[in-house]
């Protein structure tokens, strides 16, 4: 017995040490790829280029997502609220959660397993097709020149589907208890327009979705980067950059609003 | 012929990690040549471009190109040598966002500041020596394999450099683009002045159209020669890769334990 549980034991030793490596090595080329966006930043239209196909990417999904979010959101706290006669302020609290919680950290995720996804898989075929190799065989550095772009369309376009997403459910719950379930409208609007701070709220959910898109890129072009170049290393590093993202999505989540939200009412 | 040499390669060594994979190579390239490097499946021969191109460094010995020791250079110096040198990757190694046009003018647009009127004559240029100027407007996945290789040297020389380096361009073609792809790398190196290596398994194929073959062979130079010489050679290894004979110095059974051992049959028959 004692073997089996030193074996066990070692298993898990083992994972702890690679998991940190590949923290390490991870934020290696974080730091790698910031040094060598000259290039992009020289060359804007690089970073336009990918933009669109981030963007296109992932606007619908967000945008769909987002109106059905705020549609559930509605119908929960019209639910709630009414049994205490408060059922106008279900516009304070659509907008409240999507803003501080929801609009972030479901368009962060959605983002991750669309775009993420999609820019791992891309980086990691062109590494095993060898374009990668091709392109340091031209003098052209694949980071500056593939993988930096990526990671500045990513992190920009994070912050922007965040408020598409909030803008979206807002909306959603808008609908569902002022147009179909008849709650005042000015009085919808009017608490929400009341309760929501613009640094408190608007400005920390940003700054939250801002942390995203960069935790959310920086693994999506390492993972793609640093796959084995093979069709089953394409594959693992795909679905490794979801599940990473996820985890790392909702454990920033906690520590951000730890330090944002203490003492708020 | 101009004869001076374009790269010089003296007492190269190379391991990864502990295991020796190139030892001792001397070898001589001129300015207009092909040259053949063979030798069979893990001898070494990528690794020898790799080592030529700079994208390792050599344990011990050296690689001169254009009078430069290319593993003291550092990065950039290395990247302005490889301006000078193009590689022909395998399958080509398009880039696949790009098309056909892009994929050509991706060097002039990244290292000149030629305008577009330009670069568009200079790639239509580039893209009729290889006959297919009539494709610059497809994407990579719409060529076949023999297009793509075509498209990949015509990128490959697109800055007219003075060596490129071919890793198996004869893989998985029909004998018809085959030939195609020989005879370009034949007429483009007579008709620029640059100097081809070509690593390959292809004998045939090869021998027709190169000025010297080396063989590689446990991590040295088993044989060289022109190819008269080579296909007249009676030395066994010579004559067993040329011929592609089952038997001969280069075993078929890896290394192993005595089969009778393996099989356990001491121990049953004791
Ligand atoms: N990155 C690497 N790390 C360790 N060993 C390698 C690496 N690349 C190649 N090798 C080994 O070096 C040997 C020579 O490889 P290579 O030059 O690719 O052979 P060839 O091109 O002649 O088939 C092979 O046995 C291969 O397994
Ligand atoms: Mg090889």
């Amino acid at each position: 017995m004692p073997k089996r549980i030193i074996s066990i034991i070692q298993g898990i030793g083992h994972r702890a040490i690679e998991g940190t490596w590949q923290v390490g090595l991870a934020s290696r080329f974080f730091i790698l790829v910031l040094l060598k966006s000259t290039t992009s930043l020289r060359r804007f239209g690089l970073v336009m280029r990918e933009l669109y196909f981030v963007g296109v990417l992932s606007l619908i999904i967000i945008l769909v997502s987002g109106l059905f979010v705020g549609m559930v959101l509605g119908l929960q706290g019209y639910e709630t609220l009414q049994k205490f006669g408060s059922e106008t302020a279900v516009g304070t609290l659509v907008a409240l959660s999507l803003v501080r919680e929801l609009g972030p950290v479901v368009a962060a995720l959605l983002f991750a397993s669309r775009a993420g996804s999609a820019i791992t898989a891309e980086i990691g075929l062109m590494k095993a097709t060898e374009q990668l190799a091709a392109m340091g065989m031209m003098a052209v550095d694949p980071v500056a020149r593939v993988v930096a772009p990526r990671f500045w369309a990513g992190v920009i376009s994070m912050p922007f589907l965040a408020a598409m997403f909030s803008v979206m459910g807002v909306f959603g719950g808008y609908l569902v208890t002022v147009v179909f379930i008849g709650v005042d409208e000015g009085s919808f609007w009017s608490q929400m327009q009341s309760n929501v701070d613009f640094r408190q709220d608007i400005m920390n959910g940003f700054i939250k979705s801002c942390f995203f898109g960069v935790a959310v890129t920086t693994i999506a072009v390492f993972e793609g980067y640093d796959a084995k170049p093979t069709a089953e290393g394409v594959s693992i590093a795909t679905t490794r950059t979801v599940v990473t993202s996820a985890l790392v999505i909702l454990g920033l989540d906690f520590i951000l609003t730890a330090f944002m939200f203490r003492g708020i009412s | 012929m101009n004869s001076e040499a374009l790269i010089e390669i003296s007492d190269l060594n190379f391991s990864y990690g502990a295991r020796p994979i190139l030892k001792g190579i001397n070898m001589t390239m001129h300015r207009g040549k092909v040259i053949a490097i063979m030798g069979g499946s893990g001898s070494g021969k990528t690794t020898l471009l790799r080592l030529i191109s700079g994208s390792v460094t050599p344990s011990a010995g050296y690689v001169k190109f254009d009078h430069q020791m290319v593993h003291q250079l550092n990065r950039n110096a290395l990247f302005k040598l490889r301006r000078k040198m193009g590689m022909l990757f395998q399958f080509g190694a398009l880039f696949t966002d790009l098309s056909v046009f892009d994929n050509v003018a991706f060097q002039m647009r990244e290292h000149t500041n030629l305008p577009e009127t330009m670069i568009r004559d200079l790639v239509l240029m580039k893209l009729q020596a290889v006959g297919l100027r009539g494709a610059h407007q497809m994407m990579p996945t719409e060529l076949s394999g023999g297009m793509a290789r075509r498209v990949a040297l015509a990128r490959s020389i697109a800055l007219d450099p003075a060596l490129i380096m071919y890793d198996e361009p004869f893989t998985g073609l029909d004998p018809i683009s085959l030939s195609i792809i020989g005879s370009l790398i034949r007429r483009l190196t007579d008709a620029l002045g640059m100097t081809s290596i070509i690593v390959t398994h292809d004998v045939q194929e090869s021998l027709k159209i190169v000025d010297y073959v080396y063989f590689i062979a446990d991590g040295v130079i088993a044989a060289e020669g022109t190819p008269q010489e080579v296909s007249q050679s009676v030395a066994p290894f010579v004559h067993q890769f040329v011929h592609g004979e089952e038997e001969g110095p280069v075993p078929f059974h890896y290394p192993a334990d005595a089969y009778g051992m393996d099989l356990n049959l001491e121990s049953r028959l004791a």
